[in-house]
């Protein structure tokens, strides 16, 4: 894939992940989870990654961390961050490279709190082990870290069943930011609130982005959320990138079909009524193409009728190609 | 999905309530109300999870019903599908009484009226059996598979085309088809009974978003074509707007505002619904998040201290029984339930009540951190 675009103004890359390719090694075959996909994210920018489930983007999340086991395996690629190879890294390396570099929000993150400890003494040992810092300077700075999410510091005596799941999720996104990192990968990191809660926690999100200066890597399958909150982003679907572009332009303007089956599958909540119509069942795109830029900075792989395949007894294939071919051009 | 549902599905903004509406309605629900003891077993504490609910749901009309969990929007689902008692209240299919009918348990009469499609299309269908078996057995328990064979099976391959799906797959294995297409199967056998009111609990989503769309129009499609009623219960209100002809708002076991779906969500008069679709993520109106004005509303949903209405001398407020005002033109139906009287907060609805520093940052912040200490304990 030939992805050369650049990043949201003119700041260096922080993340560069160039043709990285994960496969899952079995005793019989092997899937390739990601494949060849490039993409990279400028100082303070915030990038989305979207798909579905399956389609390789906690994967890719996971490889950034080197957080892949086995059998997942990293065939092919490059991930650079800030210029040091994220690749070679050793153990050692690694170990200051998580969370002092690159902190993650994982899906649950709210239920990956010890329910046995206080939220202060998790945070505290944040900042005793990797910091060196006193424990009565960590718990000054556990009191600061969660003021900065708006949660009272009283509650750092609080127990993790003490408090509700969207302050929870706060508490989770403060310790990821604790050390300051460069980069924050978030992956789904509202899916299980409610959407009064889900935007109060992305209006925070983008408040400590901005008060921090930090990067984000966005994952979600909720494009509405995506456009909102990412200044550049990327559909991707079986292991590949299928768009890519500002966010603002890939809501306007989606141009792959599955793009735009993502973008139907939220009807809009003004205007009237219009039938809308996602991705048919079973139907499957394959043999994706590199990417090729048709604006700039807006890069789609380019689709043919004959790149869908279609599920046993999910109807015609020409029925399908004919659904989708009416958005292609 | 096969093209032919894509190809059939009809326009939503054209889509009337469907055939002929006669006065009574598919499904009633009255004063109905639910509590949950708590506590010890000697215990005399309740939770209040429904109270004083009244709906109703024409023929051929989707109403939905929206809320946050913990609103009681699903015990609602459970009583009216007799999978739970309520503790008060009646409900009433085509005019009849079923608590008094059936008292103890749902009747097959009752279950041939009624039907429900879950929220799990993984879950709900049994790994061990084909897709065929499902849809035999709700034929052969209704007595709806016809005399011979051939009827059945005819019956069966009509019911697979009515979802969009092709016949052949009757002898597949749940495993080996997709969440949608799943869906469309706990569909199918809900419609094999011929059912007049569907209930359907969160059906999208489990479902990858690619496919929900179709399984709404597939909804749609059931209620054009076969005049079939349905309560679609969602969290998600931009799918009730598009698929429901009305919708409700639940807050706190009791509904507080109700109305045709597109004047709900264009003009919400109840401070809750207003926060619910504040919070709905919209690209259209990026930047639209005002913690201040969030504070304000969280205020008026947990403290209100006055009525839009207060003051109106043809709709007055009172506290002796829910007052339901009429908001906008009469043909909207939308009411929005008094709001200086409102439903007692903390009885449900906690996922509202248990984050209020979130939603008023520093400079706005109403002390209201008593709130979450009583929510979260």
């Amino acid at each position: 894939m030939t992805v050369s675009q650049t990043s949201f103004g003119s700041h260096e890359p922080i993340l560069d992940v160039r043709d990285l390719t994960v496969k899952y090694i079995g005793d019989t075959r092997s899937t390739t989870a990601v494949d060849r996909v490039s993409f990279s994210i400028g100082t303070g920018e915030v990038f989305g990654l979207a798909g579905e489930s399956g389609c390789g983007k906690s994967t890719i999340a996971n490889s950034i961390m080197r957080l892949l086991k086995d059998p997942a395996k990293i065939a092919g690629g490059s991930i650079s961050f800030g210029g040091r190879d994220v690749l070679a890294m050793s153990t050692e390396e690694l170990r200051r490279f998580r969370w002092q570099d690159v902190a993650m929000v994982f899906q649950s993150a709210m239920n990956s709190l010890n329910p046995v400890l206080t939220i202060g003494e998790q945070i505290v040992d944040i900042f005793t082990t990797h910091a060196g810092l006193s424990r009565k300077e960590s718990l000054r700075r556990a009191g600061e870290l969660l003021e900065l999410v708006r949660i009272d510091p009283a509650r750092l005596k609080s127990y993790p069943h003490q408090l509700s799941g969207g302050m929870r999720q706060r508490a989770v996104i403060a310790m990821a930011v604790a050390l300051k990192p460069s980069l924050l990968i978030l992956d789904e990191p509202t899916t299980a609130l409610d959407v009064v809660v889900q935007q109060e926690i992305m209006a925070q999100i983008k408040e400590l982005q901005r008060e921090l200066g930090f990067s984000v890597l966005f994952i979600t399958h909720d494009m509405s959320l995506m456009v909102e909150l990412s200044h550049r982003m990327a559909v991707m679907y079986g292991g590949r990138i299928v768009e890519t572009a500002r966010a603002h332009d890939v809501y306007a303007d989606p141009r792959h079909p599955y793009t735009q089956a993502l973008m139907g599958a939220f009807p809009p909540l003004t205007g009237p009524r219009v039938p809308l119509s996602g991705l048919p069942d079973g139907v499957k795109f394959r043999n994706i193409p590199d990417l090729a830029e048709v604006s700039p900075g807006h890069l789609v792989a380019p689709f043919g009728a004959d790149d869908l395949s279609i599920a046993h007894g999910a109807g015609t294939l020409e029925g399908a190609a004919e659904s989708l071919q009416g958005a292609v051009r | 999905m096969s093209h032919s549902t894509l190809s059939t599905h009809t326009g939503p903004g054209s889509a009337g309530p469907g055939p002929a509406r006669t006065d009574t309605p598919a499904l009633e629900v009255r004063g109905l109300g639910k509590s949950f003891p708590v506590g010890g077993l000697f215990s005399r504490d309740s939770v209040r999870a429904l109270h004083g609910v009244d709906l109703a749901i024409g023929r051929g009309e989707i109403v939905a019903l929206v809320g946050e969990s913990g609103s009681g929007k699903s015990t609602l689902a459970r009583c009216v599908a007799r999978l739970e008692r309520p503790s008060e209240g009646s409900i009433l299919l085509d005019g009849a009484d079923v608590l008094k009918r059936d008292r103890f348990q749902a009747s097959r009469a009752f279950r041939s009226q009624l039907q429900m499609v879950f929220q799990d299309p993984f879950g709900s269908l049994n790994p061990a059996h084909r897709i065929g078996h499902f849809l035999r057995r709700s034929l052969a328990i209704h007595g709806k598979g016809g005399r011979s064979e051939t009827e059945t099976q005819a019956r069966l391959e009509q019911l697979m085309d009515t979802v969009g799906l092709q016949a052949d797959m009757l002898d597949s294995y749940p495993h080996e088809l997709s969440g949608g297409q799943r869906q469309r199967v706990a569909i199918a056998r809900a419609l094999a009974v011929e059912p007049q009111v569907i209930l359907a609990d969160e059906p999208t989503s489990m479902l990858d978003v690619s496919v929900r769309i179709g399984v709404l129009n597939l909804m749609r499609r059931l209620r054009d074509e076969q005049g079939i009623s349905m309560l679609y219960i969602t969290h998600d209100l931009a799918s009730a707007r598009y698929l429901a002809d009305r919708t409700a708002v639940m807050f706190a076991g009791e509904l507080v505002e109700e109305g045709e779906s597109l004047d709900l969500l264009a003009n919400p008069a109840h401070p809750y619904t207003q926060l619910l679709v504040s919070a709905v993520p919209d690209p259209a109106r990026a930047g639209s998040y005002d913690p201040v004005r969030r504070a304000e509303l969280r205020q008026a949903v947990m403290a209100s201290t006055g009525c839009a209405f207060d003051g109106d001398p043809d709709q007055a407020c009172s506290a002796d029984r829910p007052v339901r005002h009429q908001v906008g033109a009469p043909e909207n139906r939308h009411w929005v339930r008094c709001h200086l009287y409102r439903p007692r907060a903390g009885a449900g609805g906690h996922a509202l009540a248990a984050d209020p520093a979130a939603g008023a940052p520093a400079p706005a912040g109403p002390p209201a951190s008593n709130i979450s200490r009583k929510a979260s304990a």
